[in-house]
């Protein structure tokens, strides 16, 4: 295959610059991810070993094979959303090696309120339920957590994609032969019991977990009945009475040891029919993507220079490099795996959106999975476009992007603007895994464009009326569209609500990937039936 | 002599009627001379090394010596079943027993060794001291006399000169021996060791020896035809041993002058000559600071230690047995002879020098040994996976090197014994390398006392286990980890990213922790000692990977290095290259670094299976045979009282109780061989908690 070659000069000047910003952006998120993978903060990790309970990021290491891998979703879950901290929205989230499996593991963290679920708690399990699902990973629930957020019980409970979907999709992946583990090794209260009772099989810490539909407080409540929380739903009376539970658990250690040997017994094998061959490290250093990428998004650049840094060998086997230059198509391999690229460089027209349409009908017709590097401003506009038939052109490749069934993974590397994000996979478009560099923006537009249309618009406005403002006026009223749209197209404020699953390190996308692409590989890929396109 | 019947009988295949090195050592030669070989085995040696390598094996029964190698009968007739026309004993078990010699040749077998005769003269102690006497071969001054009045005694001691040594004639063992530095002290002596004599063997009659301070052990090599001619190949100085065994054997003696080695020589050879001697066989003397030797006794086989003899002279001496058992004349004459450098033995045997070098047995999960080359030899018997029983003796190997000078020799020594890693038994590698680097050693200053001198620094086996070998442990695990992808992942997807063991998560750099045991054996960490249970008895060590490097702390250390596996040789590249080997099996991990062996355990959280405490039971210490049990079920039992005593070559161990408490049941008899780490009974302690 012909490998790319650069031309970034690792010695320039411009390189250096875009590292410095890059590393910044880079480190200021490992800090964070940091903070965050602190959980409750040092008093309340105490008293939580004090109980002689593993904190739950060494709770979910200890499942793990040793040294195995561990891809964590949606790290900023919750971030500054509401108003108080709730690291990690209080549940871990990732996957990892288990037994030699690649399993979804969802671990309540106990030292964050408790472990209880606030809204985006709840759409953070669903979310890596329904990774679980589409790869077809069996899911481990490390459970320790009070259940529902009361005060939020709106935002928690009654809607179609709240708590209760929680258990509608155990069954449903259990229909489909996707294992359900449940290991409880906290409180498991209330419409959280459903965990541990509605998996293949469960297991319970002895002295630790306990579950109940209703905790001693509300027995009292209803009924006067008082009971000591180990009587009412200990690990002794689910394993030897009510048969709740599989498995009693000396402790941590020997539930987690517990869970691997049931992964062990799975009777699983992921078979791949595929043409996968050795891996090779790309001919450049994957590190130097920090110098390639231009610290301001509006200033251009090839993004081959990233595909070089992320594929095998940086060989790069381009589609129709003479056509539609604005995207760049073509075959490569990641960690071995065959992968069709589909990379922006530069604004959409309509021969690169055709291009775009063709090539992922053929990697669908190939069962080749597809990877967006997302760096878009939309599709041209003006006269000449619309009429050209842009926006058909452009549903070519956004009908292709939607029925398109082999595993499609995103990263947006810069701009996600209004429809490139749907021509490019964004989330709506069900792409298995969805990433985001820092330094990247997403929003309807740009910030300053969003302020230019609505300045423009009150602008004529007011030449109706006769009325005029000053440029002065003018940049007061845009300046705070523009700050909102900064905040809110910042990568934080998206990773924080789940827009995505993740931020991650451009240095790293090459393995977030390859482990990406294997994970879905367990899942055998569908036939593609796609919609029709208007010619 | 006067009847010389120079018939030849040519040996056209040979019975060796041994085990162990000792027999393959033999094949070796047999197979240069083109002759068949034949091997014995008992149960435990079906597959042992001496089998594989002869040309046929014979099966002659248990695995006890009694029943199998000590057995005549049974030898003699796997000679004739397998035609084999001559028996080689090798040393020990039968090689020095006349009846066998006898009643191979009522079988028309050649016995490789000496006339029946030769071997009678020599087997009884005090006979030989009368054959050598008379043959004006020098014995070490003493009294043996009938008059054992207290006059006569203290007469006698004063003619020897003191120091002398007082000894009951049916004495052994250290009982009845006394050692009397001057004439004031004989008295006092004499009625104690009068005292003790009858107490222990009810006959007091006493020897008196002179008693040499710092004797040195040096042993002359002969060699006879059944022509009549003898010669001698040097010596040998066995100075060094522990408790009358050999440990360090070297050729020549440093310091022995031409003379005294001519006058050694001859006098040996003389000796020989005079009990009609043929084969191979080694006088023994003690030699004072002085220079004066002094017959002790003739072996009258193969020594353990011939290799050194073989290293200087460059002769064959199994070869020498054959031919001169055939009935050729010696291959060369005293003149002929000559020797060239220095040569070493040791030999490394499967014990435990920290606990009274008792016996090591099990099996050799790792061995690896220095490269064989003109310098270095090894003989052994064994190779890796094999067992060492609680049978037969425990050595693993003899190491032997040669140099030009004697200080080359232990330059190349020192280097060997590095190199001479074992696992699985515990081995005395390090207090070999202990001696051989020893002053005392180097500079020669040799005497049988050596061991007992020193004793306090050759067993300073100093392996204070500290961070850096965790470290290196959790280097070799990540590693070997590395290297080894396909038994971790059930799929069909072999180089997925997900095998790898480096612990990579998001937005992190990748470490992974390993955590190992701080109670291994040999890490005397006097910290852990005031400590209760419940604190962590373990260890981490974390490896950070950054893009070439590996940073890799354990406590205060820290080390940022580059790390390569290649088998089992671990390199850590810091400022320098360190080269170690390392092994592992289950949970143990033994780091080999320069000479010596530092034993690790990884670490993992113990779990009984539903609430079941495993404490209750006692468990064999090693391999071994059941000697006697001393409670039956039922039986409560105190604090520390013995309860079974359990054998392992010919040592007895005590197994004690715990605790105060009953015994619930008892799982073995005596009699009955067990296995390391095998439950012997069930104990409950009193009043046990649910």
């Amino acid at each position: 295959m012909p490998q790319i070659k650069s031309k970034a000069n690792p010695n320039s000047e411009a390189f250096h610059c875009n590292v410095e910003a890059m590393q910044s952006l880079v480190s200021h998120l490992q800090e964070t991810v940091a903070t965050i993978a602190k959980g409750g903060g040092e008093r309340s990790q105490q008293r939580h070993l004090a109980r002689g309970k593993l904190l739950p990021r060494d709770r979910v290491k200890q499942l793990l094979d040793p040294g195995s891998p561990f891809l964590e979703l949606c790290q900023l879950a919750a971030h500054e959303v509401y108003g108080e901290d709730v690291p990690a929205a209080g549940v871990i989230c990732g996957i990892g090696r288990v037994s030699g499996q690649e399993c979804m593991i969802v671990a309540n963290d106990a030292t964050v309120k408790g472990g209880s679920y606030y809204p985006l708690s709840v759409k953070k399990h669903l979310r890596a339920q329904t990774i679980a699902e589409e790869n077809n990973l069996p899911c481990i629930y490390l459970v320790d957590s009070g259940g529902a957020n009361l005060p939020r019980q709106d935002d928690v409970f009654p809607d179609k994609e709240h708590f209760g979907r929680i258990f509608f999709n155990q069954a449903n992946m259990s229909a489909k032969n996707i294992p359900q583990i449940a290991v409880v090794m906290g409180s498991c209260t209330a419409g959280g019991a459903y965990v541990p009772a509605m998996a293949d099989e469960s297991i319970i810490v002895k002295q630790q977990g306990t579950i109940f539909l209703a905790g001693p407080p509300l027995v009292k409540a209803a009924t006067g009945e008082v009971v000591s929380a180990e009587d009412l739903g200990g690990a002794e009376v689910h394993c030897k009475i009510s048969g709740v539970s599989d498995y009693m658990a000396e402790n941590d250690e020997h539930a987690l040891q517990l869970a691997r040997n049931c992964i062990s017994r799975l009777n699983r094998k992921k078979h791949l029919d595929f043409d996968v061959t050795e891996t090779v490290p790309p001919a450049y250093p994957v590190e130097d993507v920090y110098g390639v990428v231009p610290s301001d998004l509006k200033t251009p650049y090839d993004v081959r220079e990233v595909i070089a840094r992320t594929v095998d060998g940086s060989e790069f086997d381009e589609f129709k490099a003479l056509y539609g230059t604005t995207l760049i198509c073509g075959f490569a391999r990641i960690h071995g795996y065959p992968v069709g690229i589909v990379a922006n460089n530069g604004i959409l027209f309509a021969e690169s959106a055709q291009k775009g349409a063709h090539f992922i009908e053929l990697c669908a017709q190939r069962k080749i999975p597809l990877v967006f590097l997302q760096n878009i401003t939309g599709f041209m506009v003006g006269q000449k476009y619309e009429a050209g038939g842009i926006a058909k052109h452009g549903a070519k490749m956004v009908t292709a992007v939607a029925t398109a069934k082999v595993p499609k993974f995103t990263i947006i590397i810069g701009g996600s603007f209004g429809a490139g994000n749907y021509g490019m996979c964004g989330r709506a478009y069900d792409p298995r895994f969805m990433f985001m560099w820092p330094n990247a923006r997403i929003s309807v537009m740009g910030g300053e464009q969003a302020a230019g249309v609505l300045a423009q618009i009150k602008k004529d406005n007011m030449a109706r009326t006769g009325d005029s403002w000053t440029e002065k006026e003018e940049a007061d009223f845009k300046q705070p569209v523009i700050d909102t749209y900064d905040k809110q197209g910042h990568p934080y404020y998206a990773s924080a609500r789940l827009w995505d699953d993740g931020v991650i390190d451009p240095a790293q996308t090459r393995n977030v990937l390859g482990l990406a692409i294997s994970a879905s590989l367990n899942q055998p890929i569908e036939e593609t039936r796609f919609g029709l396109f208007r010619m | 002599m006067t009847s010389q019947k120079n018939c030849i009988k040519p040996i056209k295949k040979v019975l060796i009627a041994n085990r162990g090195e000792i027999a393959c050592r033999i094949i070796r030669t047999l197979r240069k001379l083109d002759i068949d070989s034949v091997a014995l085995y008992s149960d435990a040696d079906k597959t042992a090394q001496h089998v594989k390598l002869a040309d046929e094996a014979v099966y002659i029964g248990a695995s006890p010596a009694a029943e199998s190698y000590l057995c005549a009968e049974k030898i003699i007739s796997a000679a004739k079943r397998t035609g084999a026309n001559a028996i080689h004993p090798g040393y020990g078990f039968l090689s020095e027993n006349s009846n066998f010699a006898k009643t191979c040749e009522e079988n028309d077998i050649i016995f490789i060794g000496p006339p029946t005769s030769a071997i009678d003269a020599m087997g009884s102690k005090a006979a030989a001291k009368d054959i050598m006497e008379k043959a004006e071969v020098p014995l070490v001054p003493g009294y043996h006399e009938e008059d054992q009045s207290d006059e006569r005694l203290l007469a006698e001691a004063s003619k020897i000169g003191y120091p002398v040594l007082l000894k009951a004639a049916l004495g052994g063992g250290g009982k009845g021996m006394r050692l009397v530095e001057s004439a004031d002290e004989f008295q006092e002596n004499l009625d104690s060791c009068k005292r003790e004599a009858i107490a222990s063997f009810g006959d007091d009659f006493m020897l008196i020896e002179k008693y040499i301070t710092e004797p040195r052990h040096v042993e002359i090599q002969v060699f006879c035809d059944q022509l009549g001619n003898g010669v001698y190949l040097f010596e040998r100085d066995c100075s060094i041993q522990r408790r009358h065994q050999k440990v360090i054997e070297e050729a020549p003696a440093p310091g022995l002058s031409d003379d005294l080695r001519k006058q050694m020589g001859d006098t040996a050879v003389r000796a020989a000559k005079s009990i009609n001697y043929v084969g191979a066989g080694t006088f023994e003397f003690l030699m004072d600071k002085d220079g004066s030797f002094y017959f002790m006794e003739m072996n009258t086989r193969l020594q353990v230690e011939h290799p050194v003899t073989e290293k200087i002279t460059g002769q064959d001496l199994v070869e020498w047995q054959i031919r001169a058992a055939e009935g050729h004349p010696l291959p060369c004459s005293q003149e002929d002879l000559s020797f060239n450098g220095h040569a070493i033995e040791v030999r490394i045997y499967a014990e435990t020098p920290e606990n009274e070098f008792l016996p090591s047995t099990g099996k050799i999960q790792y061995l690896r040994t220095p490269e064989e080359n003109e310098h270095v030899r090894i003989d052994s018997g064994v190779i890796q996976g094999d067992e060492v029983s609680v049978y037969y003796d425990p050595m693993i190997a003899k190491l032997i090197v040669w140099d030009k000078t004697r200080s080359g020799a232990i330059h190349r020594m020192d280097k060997a014994l590095k190199e001479f890693c074992v696992t699985g038994v515990n081995t005395n590698i390090e207090f070999l390398r202990n001696i051989n680097t020893n002053n005392d050693f180097v500079n020669a200053k040799l005497s049988t006392h050596f061991i007992e001198h020193h004793n306090e620094s050759l067993l300073a086996l100093t392996k204070s286990i500290d961070n850096k070998h965790y470290i290196y442990a959790a280097l070799y695990q990540h590693l070997s980890e590395s290297s080894n992808t396909n038994n971790r992942n059930l799929s069909l997807d072999q180089q997925s990213p997900w095998t790898t063991v480096n612990g990579w998560s998001l937005n992190a750099t990748p470490n992974r922790v390993f955590r190992f045991n701080t109670d291994s054996t040999n890490c005397l960490d006097n910290e852990a000692e005031d400590d209760s249970s419940n604190i962590e008895k373990n260890i981490a060590v974390t490896l950070t990977f950054e893009s070439n490097t590996i940073i890799a702390s354990c406590g205060d250390s820290s080390i940022q290095c580059e790390a390569y596996l290649k088998d089992d040789e671990l390199t850590v590249i810091t400022g320098h290259a360190q080269r170690l080997y390392v092994s592992q099996f289950d949970k143990k991990i033994t780091l080999f670094i320069d000479g010596k062996a530092y034993h690790l355990s990884t670490y993992s959280a113990e779990f009984s299976a539903e609430g079941d405490d495993d404490n209750g039971q006692l468990t064999a210490p090693m391999n071994g045979r059941i000697v006697d049990v001393f409670v039956s079920a039922g039986e409560s039992v105190e604090l520390d009282q013995p309860l079974a005593i359990l054998e392992a070559m010919k040592m007895e161990h005590t197994i004690r109780a715990p605790n105060a408490g009953t015994i619930s049941e008892v799982f073995y008899a005596p009699g009955d061989l067990i296995d390391d780490g095998a439950p012997l009974l069930a104990f409950e302690a009193p009043n046990e908690k649910g």
